[in-house]
């Protein structure tokens, strides 16, 4: 298939979703973020895959508990070195959740827009409803190839000066290099997930409020994930924290995926929990 | 001592961050699709030009593109060097 088709089948579908987690910075969140709405999607009985768009640098897999089991990964699959069913990764937790793994030994050069959109497509024929690419940091060519086909965009954000300035950055790059934007079709739909929030800090004036982070960015709020340490323990095990839902984390991503399917879900996690006049005394 | 800090007025660093943030979006937002990249060559060159006349170095020469409206300005600033010092006649006492 050549090149301009390749795009406009990866575009035109409507049966599937291509769902680029991007952000520009790096470490705000983006492959927690990736991990737990795969697989809270997948929870909700709609067939799910993850790619790892961080050649040289894959992590999801660690993060998703499969490290150990990838043979095959999308570099290989692009190059026709191996065959996209041996390189899908299936979730033993999750039915309808899969893994498609970065190359740890190439670079991102490897992923061209052809190949790229070759597989997305092959995903899509293979009836995945949810694609979801985990973008590396950066705006270099890894992350351009993560988010040119996408439907619509996750930008991760920190409530903090260089993550909200990357952002603008990257909105910036959905709203011009990507095939929606070069076709000259609706744009990309974009969603703001603040992550590593903390209401504590925001009412005492020492971080930037969700208002304040919408207003600099003016996107829609998909969430807010308050900053937790359940979200390092989950990725010690492997495990996903939406899968613990014990834990704030794993509620507010829940709230996620329930509004990013379209269910009307309060924002939580915005104010700070109730703490008496001791407690904050001697806090 | 914690309930010491409950008196005094919280740091408010959040604000710092909202406005500093603020300028400098709105500023890389115009950048992207406005300022053309020749700006730094053009500053150059005019340098070089006004080098041949007047002896000023880089950092007197700014060149700024502002958007107002739907109108481009082109702001170009030359501060040129202070007139050099009037020679003072040196006060010898008179010999005599």
């Amino acid at each position: 298939m050549d090149y301009v088709s390749s795009i406009k089948e990866a575009t035109v579908s409507n049966a599937s979703k291509v769902v680029v987690v991007t952000s520009g910075k790096g470490g705000v969140g983006k492959t927690t973020t990736s991990a737990n709405i795969a697989t809270g999607i997948a929870l909700q009985g709609k067939k799910t895959v993850a790619i790892d768009f961080d050649v040289g640098l894959r992590n999801l897999d660690l993060v998703m508990g499969c490290e150990r089991r990838v043979v095959y990964d999308f570099v290989n699959v692009i190059r026709n070195e191996a065959k996209l069913q041996q390189s899908l990764i299936r979730d033993k937790r999750v039915e309808n959740l899969y893994v498609l793994p970065a190359s740890q030994t190439r670079d991102k050069d490897a992923l061209d827009a052809e190949g790229v959109g070759r597989v997305i497509n092959e995903l899509k024929e293979m009836g995945f409803e949810y694609i979801i690419c985990d973008s590396p940091a950066g705006i270099e060519k890894g992350a351009q190839m993560a988010m040119y086909f996408a439907d619509e965009a996750i930008v991760v954000t920190n409530p903090e000066v260089s993550s909200v300035r990357d952002s603008d950055r990257v909105l910036g790059l959905l709203a011009a290099k990507t095939s929606r934007a070069e076709l000259g079709g609706p744009g990309i739909r974009t969603h703001l997930l603040l992550t590593r929030y903390s209401p504590a800090m925001v009412k005492r004036g020492e971080m930037l409020s969700v208002a304040d982070v919408l207003e600099l960015l003016g996107i829609p709020l998909l969430g807010v994930i308050p900053e937790s340490k359940a979200v390092l323990q989950s990725s010690n095990k492997g495990t996903p924290a939406i899968l613990d839902e014990t834990t704030d984390v794993a509620q507010a991503y829940l709230d996620v995926v329930y509004r990013y399917l379209g269910e009307e879900r309060q924002h939580r996690f915005i104010e700070e929990q109730k703490r008496g006049f001791f407690g904050r005394l001697f806090g | 001592m914690k309930f010491l800090e409950y008196f005094r007025r919280a740091p408010k660093s959040a604000t710092l961050a909202k406005d500093r943030l603020s300028i400098i979006v709105a500023r890389e937002r115009a950048g992207t699709h406005a300022t053309p990249d020749y700006l730094p060559q053009l500053q150059q060159e005019l340098l070089a030009v006004i080098a041949r006349y007047e002896k000023i170095d880089l950092t007197h020469v700014t060149v700024n593109l502002d958007k107002s409206g739907g109108c481009e300005v082109l702001e170009l600033n030359i501060q040129l060097p202070d007139p050099p010092a009037a020679p003072s006649r040196p006060t010898h006492p008179a010999v005599a």
